[in-house]
């Protein structure tokens, strides 16, 4: 598998790697964790004339607590997340989530700002982070903005990214002691991705209650009729199975096409 | 010696592993010889097109380039087909397309570069001109006159109708039947994924004309004779084969391929070694596939539940041309199969050989026997069900009894050795089949379903005699070589015309033949793979290296011994007949002290200073053992699933084995064989699938797509043995690379089966998808 000829950035710091991107434009890629680009490349799927290395950037990568939210960085790895004692404390939601995704190598390996700036239509992340309501900050030559969720995922492998931003934090909301959250997922069984994946997070007196699902169309959307299903409802079997069947009508479902698989 | 000591049977770690874990084995890609180019092939993108131009100028031109050849430049003898079956058609395959690509991946065009990089962006720079021509995939409907045509001179795409039995004897028994069951089934398309990629690196030399090719063979010698002899046309002797650490066959490396010719013919041409290494994605296209049958089969019962009749129609997708064995897989590999453990009475097979435009096929672990244990083991469990037995009552009834063999089945085998009641019945107490069937029954009443599923298969290795094959159409012996060589210091290099690609040889032939002298297995050495010092031999597949490699070393030790006792008796001044050899020495009968060595003849052999009369120096034996006929392993496998209805997701709960292999040189190296060919097994039967769609292109073709077992998805699995010695072969081994395999396939099929028994589903093609099993429970609840 050999990619074709391309120029190698490693640029020192956000500003830097901004600059290379307005400079680049589309001949250039980001590279953080490298599990969808680099197979890509070998593949000769993609065959960007440059590509920018972030990974040796500083402060792109940690998780801790900010003015009431819980602030990832970008760079975090899959494992860090999994593994972080905060977020197990925190957002359990999170640590499930990224212990299903593909194996221990790649998981060491790939990145939260990568899986989500990439927008996989099966990525695990994007249903959580939809679920959570969380934010993304991105940042650009004009500085940082936050971007809500629920705005960010635009499209098969698109987002509301501009072509010199940079994904550079994930902020999860604080939701109250008692909240129950989970992932499952009905993974694709050779690549681990999702064929469908929900995170649903509760909380305890159900009034509040988010819904994401990834992997059944182009985009991971918000189940926006499930959720309303649910909200201020006492959740029995019953009441959990009518909302199940409160599909959202506009989620254009993929699963037909995939059904040789 | 006493038996607990005996390093035939003992769990010895395999001596090659080190070398292989510590990364420093030598595979093909290793080979690093000076001036090396690097190739790349220019391959179809079409399943099916006429080429109307290949521009090579600006590819010519790149940077770092050595050359690129196409299919006018390379000239050679099509690839072979080594099985010749009555009124076959071989279109011929050309190395480099002709005029004409049949299947996505057929290579066009040969790039040849400094480097691997280079020669990857000059093929990208090669520009062939294609007119599309409609694709035919599936291979029935390949079969028709209506069909899009590969070749003009093969109607219909097909290449061989072939039938074994009496069809007539098997048409009456049908009209006897009180019962018949019938099923269309299908064994799909599968992609064996050998973890180290085909590769190969040609070394030729202007001086001396020789040539030297590494490559990833499973069968060095018949690469050679084929390559040399019927694709190249050059003198057999002066071309070496050179398959070193092979990670992987499975079948996909027994077949002679296109890039194999062409970096020998380009190595020629520009008197420079050339390499090629697959990439993962041209295995996944062009490594030869296995299985893709589509299958008509129908069972015909007595009131009572006794077998009349078997009666068999399948089209067996050949790909688009026929790959090396392509012929021999879904043909005597197949048909012979179809009797199973059972007395079966009549049994018809017809087969239609039908080329289409899909990747050739061949064999791939077990090749044409999974498929006949996989209907006739699904019939089994489909008829217990018309006739309201258990299976496991209905596969008793009809077993062959363990007092009639050898047993004369009706088409063709005579089965060597088998008891398969204790083999059924140790797995059942394993399992626990009737506790089993009463949780079961418990379960569905709580909406849980558990499924459990039977395979009493048997398998045939080692395929024999040559005598027979040749009549039947084989271009080749089914015998096997091995040189003994001891050295004077009585060290022995056995050269084996094996091929260990993960079969661990080093370490079993290494333990057989230092059991029979009696001496450590430190002095015993295992060579394989290398034309240059290998005696001829016809390599590995089958299951055949214990029960016809084995025996050929062992025929050697015979009379390397035989020789030794003579040396000995002279030295000893005694009678021959009054030696005994035990413990690596020859000592007088009642006076043990009077003895000579095995190293100290080994010495005098050499040193020749005081040998019998009129006898040659040295000790040296080369043995080229015919077996009479194959062996065949059998046993029970027991699976235990649980289905979810909800999302058709299968969950193997248990899985039980229970294999007979004759007798064990190495029972850890066994065990790993069971382990590794059930999986394969479970793969076919629930994940892998190589898909085409209907234009052609194959969609599961990276591992994103291909679902390979993973061990997360598997339970840990029971494995015990009974032990029935195969009467065939000196050493009473049968073979266990494949029975796995065959037997797992349908164990979980039909476990699988059973847990949906309650909403009336009574088949789903395999793999048993989640998709449709779920669409299955849906389709019966209507």
């Amino acid at each position: 598998m050999y990619p074709a000829q391309f120029e190698y950035h490693s640029p020192a710091s956000v500003q830097e790697a901004i600059s290379l991107l307005g400079r680049l434009k589309d001949d250039a890629k980001l590279l953080a964790g490298g599990h969808s680009l680099i197979p890509m490349m070998k593949l000769r799927l993609a065959q960007p004339k440059h590509v920018i290395d972030i990974r040796k950037i500083p402060g792109l990568s940690g998780i801790k607590e900010d003015g009431g939210a819980i602030a990832i960085g970008a760079l975090t790895t899959h494992y860090a997340v999994e593994s972080s004692s905060l977020l197990k404390q925190k957002c359990a939601l999170l640590t499930e989530t990224a212990g299903t995704i593909g194996d221990p190598q790649v998981r060491n390996m790939g990145t939260v700002g990568g899986s989500l700036a990439h927008a996989d239509p099966a990525a695990d992340y994007p249903a959580a982070a939809i679920a959570l309501g969380a934010e993304v900050v991105a940042e650009g030559p004009k500085g940082k903005r936050t971007i809500k969720v629920d705005d960010f995922f635009k499209g098969l492998l698109t987002t509301a990214l501009q072509p010199d931003e940079i994904l550079v934090e994930i902020r999860i909301p604080s939701w109250p002691v008692g909240t129950g959250m989970a992932y499952m997922k009905f993974p694709h069984p050779a690549s681990r991705f999702a064929v469908v994946g929900v995170a649903a997070v509760v909380t305890a007196d159900g009034k509040k209650v988010g819904v994401g699902i990834t992997g059944a169309g182009t985009k991971a959307v918000r189940a926006k009729g499930v959720e309303a299903a649910l909200s201020g409802k006492t959740l029995d079997a019953a009441a959990i199975k009518a909302a199940a069947e409160a599909r959202s009508p506009q989620q254009g479902f993929l699963a037909n096409e995939f059904s040789w698989r | 010696m006493t038996t607990a000591t005996r390093l035939f049977g003992s769990a010895i770690k395999r001596r090659e592993d080190p070398r292989f874990i510590t990364g420093k084995g030598t595979y093909v890609d290793d080979v690093k010889l000076p001036g090396t180019t690097h190739a790349v092939f220019v391959r179809s993108p079409h399943a099916h097109a006429r080429i109307k131009s290949v521009n090579t100028a600006k590819a010519k031109s790149a940077p770092g380039i050595v050359a690129v050849f196409t299919g006018q430049d390379v000239q050679t003898g099509p690839l072979p087909c080594a099985w010749l079956l009555p009124g076959i058609k071989i279109p011929p395959r050309p190395v480099l397309a002709q005029g004409k690509v049949r299947y996505v991946g057929e290579p066009v065009a040969i790039v040849i570069a400094e480097s691997a990089y280079a020669a990857k962006d000059a093929a990208e720079l090669v520009d062939v001109q294609y007119e599309p021509l409609p694709a035919v995939v599936d291979c029935q409907k390949a079969h028709a006159k209506s069909a899009s045509q590969l070749f003009d001179d093969v109607p219909e795409n097909q290449s061989f109708d072939w039938s074994i039995g009496d069809k007539a004897k098997t048409d009456d028994a049908f009209k006897a039947a009180a019962v018949v069951v019938k099923q269309r089934l299908v064994n799909q398309r599968l992609i064996t994924n050998a973890i180290e990629p085909r590769a190969c690196a040609a070394s030729y030399a202007p001086a001396t004309g020789d040539l030297t090719l590494w490559v990833t063979s499973q069968n060095p010698h018949v690469a050679r004779l084929l390559i040399a002899a019927f694709v190249l046309g050059m003198p057999e002797h002066k071309m070496r084969v050179i398959a070193p650490d092979v990670g992987g066959g499975f079948g996909s490396k027994i077949p002679v391929y296109n890039e194999e010719v062409a970096v020998c013919w380009a190595s020629k041409a520009l008197g420079r070694p050339v390499k090629w290494t697959a990439e993962r994605r041209e295995s996944f296209l062009t490594d030869a596939h296995g299985r893709d049958h589509l299958t008509e089969a129908e069972m015909a019962f007595d009131r009572s539940g006794k077998i009349l009749g078997f009666r068999v129609a399948t089209h067996a997708n050949l790909g688009a041309y026929l790959s090396t064995m392509g012929s021999l897989v879904p043909s005597y590999l197949y048909g012979p199969l179809l009797s199973g453990v059972y007395t079966i009475p009549a049994i018809f097979c017809r087969v239609w050989g039908v080329l289409t435009n899909t990747a050739p096929t061949d064999a791939l672990r077990g090749a044409g026997r999974p498929e006949a244990t996989y209907m006739i083991e699904r019939l089994m469990d489909l008829a217990a069900r018309t006739l309201n037995m258990d299976p496991v009552e209905l596969r008793k009834k009809n077993f062959i009894p363990a007092d009639k063999f050898p047993y004369q089945t009706p088409v063709a085998f005579v089965y060597d050795s088998g008891n398969y009641g204790p083999a059924l019945d140790k797995a059942l107490e394993m399992v626990g089949y009737r506790k089993m069937r009463e949780e079961q029954e418990k379960a569905r009443k709580n909406g849980q379903y558990l499924g459990i599923g039977l395979s009493t298969y048997i398998e045939a290795c080692g395929p024999a005699p040559s005598s027979v094959a040749g009549a039947l159409g084989a271009q080749a012996g089914l015998w096997e070589s091995a040189l003994l060589r001891v050295h004077p210091t009585g060290m022995v290099t056995v050269f084996t015309g094996s091929h260990s690609h993960g079969q661990g040889h080093e370490t079993t032939f290494a333990q057989l033949v230092a059991d029979d002298l009696g001496i450590p297995m430190e002095q015993v050495e295992v060579v394989h793979g290398d034309t240059g010092s290998v005696p001829f031999g016809m390599g590995t597949y089958g299951s055949r290296s214990a029960a016809v490699g084995g025996s050929a070393i062992y025929t050697s030790l015979q009379k390397i011994k035989e020789k030794g006792r003579k040396i000995a008796a002279h030295l000893l001044e005694a009678a021959e007949g009054d030696l005994l050899y035990e413990g690596g020495k020859w000592s007088v009968k009642g006076s043990p002290d009077r003895a000579k060595a095995f190293g100290e003849v080994a010495l005098m052999a050499y040193l020749a200073h005081n040998l019998p009369q009129g006898m040659e120096p040295g000790l040296e034996v080369t043995s080229f053992y015919d077996p009479v006929n194959f062996t065949f392993p059998f046993g029970t496998h027991i699976a235990v699933v649980e289905v979810d209805p909800e999302t058709g997701h299968v969950k193997i709960l248990r899985y039980v084995a229970v294999d007979d292999v004759g007798k064990v040189i190495n029972p850890m190296i066994v065990d790993g064989m069971v382990h590794g060919g059930i999986t394969h097994g479970v793969g076919q039967a629930l994940w892998e699938w190589g898909a085409y769609d209907d234009q052609g292109q194959l969609l599961s073709a990276t591992m994103m797509d291909y679902a390979l077992p993973k061990a997360d998805q598997l339970p840990s699995y029971e494995t015990a043995r009974t032990v029935t010695p195969s009467p065939v072969n000196p050493i009473g081994v049968k073979g266990a690379g494949e029975t796995g395999t065959i037997a797992s396939t349908p164990a979980i099929a039909n476990a699988v089966l059973d847990a949906l028994a309650p909403f009336g589903v009574t088949h789903i093609d395999l793999p048993l998808t989640p998709s449709r099993i779920w669409q299955a429970v849906k389709a019966a609840k209507k």
